[in-house]
């Protein structure tokens, strides 16, 4: 059996021939393709949807708009998804949430009763005396609070963007968007139309702005087919525009698609939010705004069981009344809050329909049915004044109530962009005001609502547009509008209170002024102290009544107080759509497979992935130790290419070399490296590395693998204001670089060929050369980085994987054996050579680290001369030394602290045990007092356990460095 | 239900306090001993202070818009102590210390909830870092400690431990890593001290200050001129605006610092997890809402605008770290402007100009150190300019003489 609906013209969405099903807390629902969870469930007379978040009352659809958060459900991967949002034929198993028990029956349901106890703002005044029981009530608290349940086990889905350009983004596609995109086309422009709703039309697919409905369906037909065969319009529906960003950057969301849309211009003709009328037990399943009840009959063909009652704030609403008559919807009455409507034909089209009309009343209570889950009666009472009334003129039975108290412009766009919000008592409405450069508003957002006036608006914004292109265009048309839709004080309060402002937060009158009373005036502190505007719907249907509520209360205009910022997003999102694929780039030099092949265990080096030593996780500590043996005793290759690599070639070059870096570079011969050191400002030691002068004109300079880009990018921050000759270029993925170290380095590169004299006289220590290794053009250094005879070839990468095969088999005899970070890091700190970033901080200057001799002592100027000249000059706070520990002791580890006296003074840097040295050996900032070989330092180890270690000569290994100059 | 409620119900509309929590508008008076400009966090903070220690109560805070409406409004409530320098862990440590009082001290619920913070290490060279702050934190008392892969995924079950093609090594566990409803640290503060005889002159801007033979002698504002014997500028996120109409300049550069929260889901995180590679840092409130924070914007600026690749980098590592985010809802993004200094540490004390005293450089440390800064400061300005010993180390010459306080490693994402 599947549900009835109505016919023609009703039920515009739905294919009444594709009925589908789907579960709400476990029972099954019926519907159409088409249908939304919300539709369907009322097309089968069920109205609760939902538990309110405080209180825990019965809720249902308040907008049908996505709008409000009182149809906010579960779905078995996700929490506080809108019925009206999600479509009847994907659902599987839906249910309502935020209850104990069930939908229908939620225990919790007692704190409606406990209310009185709860006022504004309550846990801020209880919970926390004695001191302690805070913590208890805390996770009830917590409990009690949030709305659906995550599902954690839930993976990401693929999803993906799209960048999207155009002249004219036009958000909005009801009747002052379409006409707008119509004039900016037909001038030229390219045109975006963007629009939330499956089909065009805005509210021309439901409202039928006249009495005889006799333009609606031919407008909507004649605009939407003129902008579907245009070929300058494209048209994005079931798409929501969900904020607007500095220089119309508009992000776009579209099922699981985020278009990013740079415009040139936009137009926002995003239409109002109807607002409720607030009274006592307004949140009844079944009170609804008029806009709502008009999406259900004409989208949908769902017309409500029973009787309804229109609670009119405007002209509108009796509109409405008319639309659910002709839907064969019993109207029971009609309640005006005015003492008669604007059109005075009206009065007689509902006397033509017998419909009984109440003028200068209102709706003052509305009761529930028997169920107590939703509407079952209202009670009408006349007006005595603005938000009181007099006795009761009657009861009526109804299941439904549509209300329009007025409308507020959906200005959350308009406002990212820095727009203001003015009121205008004279028709009791919020205008825009103040909008970006480049942005233009049309249609009732612009606070025009007659539909001539709509669509002129509409065109009058293509113009605009036009114009802001320099496009040509003809001169706007008179707009003229002076329909007022807004009721000033739909707002009555009721002895008995739960007159609802915020349906979200489950806010009441009295909630909303006590704020102000309490010291809470400013409409940010009212906001942040009773949460009003704050959930889900952002105060769609709250800001207004919050504003004149708290005008009224602190004897301020509604202007003055005005409403909270709007901040993006418009409609809440999905993460997993706003996190898209989730780049994540890794580096990998051009030997990356070799090492795995050969087992590497790689680690994150910046972008770069390095190995940290080759062999299992579990035998790290031998793997590490025979790839040091190798090097000290044979010979090992380490791949360096993530090394940063920056050519300086000009004039210039020695002279900028000698401005960027500590030491001195005019006089560097050709074919020499120097160690260079690179400070901040401040003085501090931000990088190193090696220069290489190729050239009078030319060096290749190194620099750290996580430090090269930062490198690269001073320097040319820095000649942009030198503008000294020269080219810089980082070249780090253009060369790639193998260092062979060992005793045995000389006779595997003559193994391998070179042409270059490799002997000790021919190529000393320090030097650097270009030639041919195993046929491949090479860059050569001799620098000894872990303390033996070693050569650095760096070579185009290209290249690189072939002569890293070239170097493996040419050291076959030499049993040459890769060695990874780890193996490098043991070696290096043998020799006592310090990593930048290990085992400096971001304090450091050379004076500290024993630097001083890679300081030029006669340039005036180098970048951080000033700091460094300085801080050499004080006394030190601490040094670097190194510290010995027999192997038995217990390990420092690296970042253990130093202490004298009970105080810190420093921390251990480095700290490793020395097979070849059978010692463990270390780096430590300690107290300058304490700096001799032979003084005793506290380093306070694992558990707290102190150990003195006595300070010694660096390096560790081959103090007379002889090794590294064979 | 605890009983303090039961007052409530006694049926009347308005059941409350006969007394407001914050007195209404008046008029400004020409003089008053202190003006204190800014009324965030530490603007009130030091306002009550003054008043409850130092019975100093004919003190004006001025706001230019409304209360707790900068940064103490927009940041995202952590409170820890795990810094690296011993002159922060101290001065931190401190403030977690006063935090923890604060609601029974104020009687005023500020929801201070210590649910541990944990940040997570993806390179040898964090774990290194965090070693020592580890160390140094247990040095000075606090609960800090490095734990492994196993204890983490004990703690947090619901988190990924390799993100990103960076799998998580070890991490720093906070035990005295807490949060709280940051406004209402500032409404109790104002509270307290409004009732001690303060005044609180919102939408109050002060546009000039007013010295003489380099003496603070008064401040000019949009409601006219007042005098006063001193001021203290505690205006987080405008400080080397505000210091420049005093006539000297800080060394501060403005970032902007992004935010974001999610719609509200039954509890299931509760310490504040945060990743240093990933800059990302995620926490559940009492509300249920997830909030997302990150590291600064890339470039200076005086805007407290909402930008979307920063949202979407930030959501794409929150996503990282806690996959099933991803079908969860983004509700709203929000910026505050945050004074960074060259070394992480604020600006407190004594300035160029005599009796002009400075709260200023805070950054993205400034609400967890709101109690101390109000206490320490409120010290400073009753003595007539004695700096406290807590407080020295952040005096603005320190960038003159190279004696920074250097907290950058300790920064970052976490806040």
């Amino acid at each position: 059996m599947t549900p009835p609906r109505l016919e023609h013209p009703f039920g515009q969405l739905i294919d009444r021939d594709a009925p589908v099903t789907f579960e709400f807390e476990g029972e099954t629902v019926q519907g159409y393709e088409g249908d939304n969870v919300a539709s369907a469930l009322i097309g089968q007379g069920r109205w609760l949807i939902s538990r309110s978040f405080k209180y825990h009352r019965p809720r249902g659809p308040l907008s049908l708009a996505g709008h409000d958060a009182n149809t906010l459900i579960q779905t078995p991967t996700a929490a506080n998804r809108l019925a009206e949002d999600l479509p009847a034929l994907e659902q599987g198993a839906v249910s309502g949430q935020n209850y104990w028990g069930s939908l229908k029956t939620d225990y919790y349901a007692v704190l409606d009763r406990l209310g009185r106890f709860m006022p504004v703002g309550f846990y801020y005044r209880a919970f926390f005396k004695p001191r302690g029981v805070w913590r208890f009530w805390e996770k009830v608290i917590r409990n009690a609070a949030g709305l659906g349940v995550a599902n954690l086990e839930v993976a990401p889905r693929y999803t993906d963007k799209q960048y999207l350009f155009c002249d004219v983004a036009i958000i909005g596609a009801g009747p002052a968007g379409l006409n707008a995109a119509l004039t900016a086309a037909a001038g030229g422009a390219e045109v975006l139309l963007i629009d939330e709703q499956v089909r065009l039309g805005g509210a021309l697919t439901y409202h039928r702005f006249t009495l005889e409905d006799d333009i609606r369906a031919q407008t909507l037909e004649a605009l939407s087919n003129a902008v579907a065969n245009h070929d300058k319009i494209r048209v994005l529906t079931d798409a929501t525009c969900n904020a607007w960003f500095s220089d119309h950057y508009l992000p776009v969301f579209q099922g699981d698609r985020l278009y990013k849309v740079r415009a040139t211009t936009c137009v926002l003709a995003t239409g109002s939010s109807e607002q409720p009328v607030v009274f006592r037990n307004n949140d009844l399943p079944g009170v609804i705004l008029c806009s709502a009840l008009e999406r259900l009959l004409m989208h949908h063909g769902v017309c409500p069981g029973g009787s309804a009652v229109i609670l009119a704030g405007n002209d509108n609403a009796y509109l409405t009344a008319i639309t659910a008559t002709e839907a064969g919807l019993p109207i029971a009455a009609v309640v005006d809050l005015r003492p008669a409507p604007d059109d005075p034909t009206l009065i007689a089209a509902l006397n033509e329909r017998s419909i009984a009309l109440y003028p200068n009343a209102t709706v003052y209570e509305a009761h529930s049915d028997k169920s107590g889950l939703q509407l079952g009666a209202v009670t009408i009472h006349s007006i005595k004044s603005q938000g009181h009334v007099d006795a009761p003129i009657l009861r009526v039975e109804c299941q439904l109530l549509a209300m329009s108290a007025g409308y507020m412009p959906a200005y959350q766009l308009a406002c990212h962009g820095g727009a203001k919000l003015a009121y205008h008592d004279d028709k009791s409405e919020f205008t825009l005001t103040q909008l970006p450069a480049g942005m233009l508003i049309a249609g009732s957002v612009n606070s025009v609502h007659n539909f001539n006036a709509v669509c002129a608006d509409g065109r009058n914004a293509g113009r605009g547009a036009l114009r802001a292109l320099s496009l040509q265009t003809d001169s706007d048309e008179t707009v003229y509008c002076e329909d007022k839709v807004n009721h000033p004080w739909p707002i009555f309060k009721h002895p008995k209170g739960r007159e609802f402002v915020d349906f979200d937060e489950d806010l009441q009158i009295k909630d909303i002024i006590n704020s102000a009373r309490l010291g809470y005036r400013d409409i940010q502190l009212v906001k942040r102290y009773s949460t009003v505007g704050m959930g889900p719907s952002q105060g769609r249907h709250s800001a207004l009544t919050t504003a004149r509520l708290i005008a009224n209360a602190t004897e301020r205009t509604v202007t003055e107080t005005g409403v909270t910022t709007a901040r993006p997003p418009v409609k809440p999102e999905s993460l997993g759509v706003l996190a898209g694929r989730r780049f994540h780039p890794i580096r990998k030099t051009p030997m990356d497979e070799r090492h795995r092949s050969l087992g590497a265990h790689m680690i994150p080096a910046g972008s770069w992935r390095r190995p940290a030593f080759y062999g299992e996780p579990q035998n790290r500590a031998a793997c590490i130790a025979a790839e040091a043996q190798a090097v000290r005793t044979g010979v090992g290759m380490i791949d360096v290419s993530t090394l940063g690599g920056i050519e300086l070639r000009g004039p210039d070059a020695a002279e900028f070399m000698n401005r960027v870096y500590t030491y001195g570079f005019l006089k560097q011969p050709v074919g020499k490296t120097r160690y260079a050191v690179l400070t901040n400002e401040q003085g501090v030691i931000i990088d190193d590395g090696v220069a290489a002068r190729l050239a009078d004109d030319h060096f290749y300079v190194t620099a750290t693998t996580t430090g090269a880009a930062q490198v690269y990018s001073e320097m040319l921050r820095w000649n942009a204001q030198w503008r000294l000759d020269l080219d810089i270029a980082q070249v780090t993925s253009a060369f790639s670089a193998i260092n062979v170290a060992g005793p045995f380095s000389r006779d595997v590169l003559e193994q391998a060929g070179c042409d270059i004299d490799l002997s000790a006289q021919g190529f000393p220590y320090l030097a650097c050369r270009e030639g041919l290794v195993a046929g491949i053009p090479a860059r050569l250094m001799r620098v000894g980085f872990v303390g033996e005879l070693g050569f650095e070839l760096h070579v185009p990468s290209l290249l690189a994987q072939s002569l890293w095969d070239r170097l493996m088999s040419a050291g076959e005899p030499f049993n040459i054996k890769p060695f990874g970070v780890e193996a490098q890091r043991l070696l290096r700190l043998e020799k006592g050579h310090i990593i930048i970033g290990q085992d400096t901080d971001g304090m450091s200057h050379p004076g500290e680290i024993g630097l001083t001799w890679a300081i030029n002592r006669k340039k005036p100027f180098f970048v951080g001369r000033r700091s460094v000249d300085i801080l050499m000059s004080q006394p030190l706070k601490r040094q670097l030394v190194g510290f010995t520990l027999s192997p038995a002791a217990p390990k420092p580890e690296e970042g253990h602290l130093v202490l004298r006296d009970g105080d810190i003074v420093g921390t251990v840097t480095s700290c490793e045990y020395s097979p070849t040295l059978d010692k463990i050996i270390g780096l430590a900032y300690v107290h300058p007092a304490d700096t001799q070989p032979g003084s005793q330092v506290t380093i306070r180890t694992a558990q707290g356990v102190c150990v003195q270690a006595p300070i010694a000569t660096l390096p560790f290994y081959d103090p007379d460095t002889t090794r590294q100059q064979l | 239900m605890p009983l303090g409620l039961l007052k409530y119900g006694r049926g009347s509309d308005y059941p409350f306090e006969r007394k407001p929590d914050l007195p209404g508008p008046r008029d400004l008076k020409s003089h008053y001993d202190v003006v204190i400009i800014g009324g965030g966090g530490h603007g009130v903070a030091t306002a009550y202070y003054l008043a409850k220690h130092h019975g100093i109560t004919n003190v004006a805070v001025l706001e230019k818009a409304y209360l707790g409406g900068g940064n103490t409004a927009r940041n995202t409530a952590v409170i820890r102590s795990n810094y690296l320098t011993p002159e922060g862990v101290r001065f931190y440590s401190a403030s977690v210390k006063l935090y923890e009082n604060l609601a029974n001290e104020f009687d005023f619920n500020i929801m201070y909830s210590q649910r541990g913070q944990l940040t997570l290490a993806h390179t040898d060279a964090t774990v290194r870092a965090f070693r020592q702050r580890a160390e140094v934190n247990k040095h000075f008392g606090g609960r800090t400690e490095l734990i492994d892969r196993q204890s983490i995924a004990e703690l947090v079950p619901c988190l990924n431990l390799d993100p990103a093609q960076l799998p998580v090594l070890a991490g720093l566990w906070h035990q005295d890593g807490a949060t709280a409803r940051h406004d209402a640290v500032a409404w109790g503060y104002a509270r307290g001290a409004t009732q001690r005889g303060v005044e609180l002159h919102q939408l109050t801007e002060v546009t000039g200050i007013e010295s003489h033979a380099g003496q603070v002698t008064g401040v000019s504002t949009n409601r006219g001129k007042i005098t006063c014997g001193s001021v203290i500028q505690a205006v987080a996120g405008h400080s080397a605006v505000m210091a420049q109409k005093a006539g000297f300049q800080l060394p501060i550069v403005a970032y902007p610092l992004q935010a974001m929260v999610t719609l509200p889901v039954k509890p299931f995180l509760n310490p504040l997890v945060s990743s240093s590679a990933l800059h990302c840092y995620v926490q559940q409130t009492s509300r249920g809402e997830i909030v997302i924070g990150g590291g600064s914007d890339p470039y200076p600026l005086y805007n407290s605008r909402a930008s979307l690749p920063l949202k979407e980098s930030l959501i794409a590592s929150a996503v990282d770290m806690f996959p099933f985010l991803s079908e969860m809802r983004l509700l709203r993004q929000w910026a505050g402007i945050t004074d960074m200094t060259a070394d992480y540490s604020p600006i407190m004390g004594l300035s160029p100009l005599k009796n002009y005293y400075l709260d200023a450089g805070w950054g993205t440390w400034g609400f967890k150190a709101t109690p101390i800064c109000g206490q320490t400061m409120a010290e400073l300005v009753a003595s007539g300019g004695q700096v406290p010993e807590l407080i020295q180390p952040f005096h603005l010459e320190r960038f003159d003489r190279f004696q920074q306080v250097n907290e950058m490693g300790a920064t970052a994402a976490s806040h």
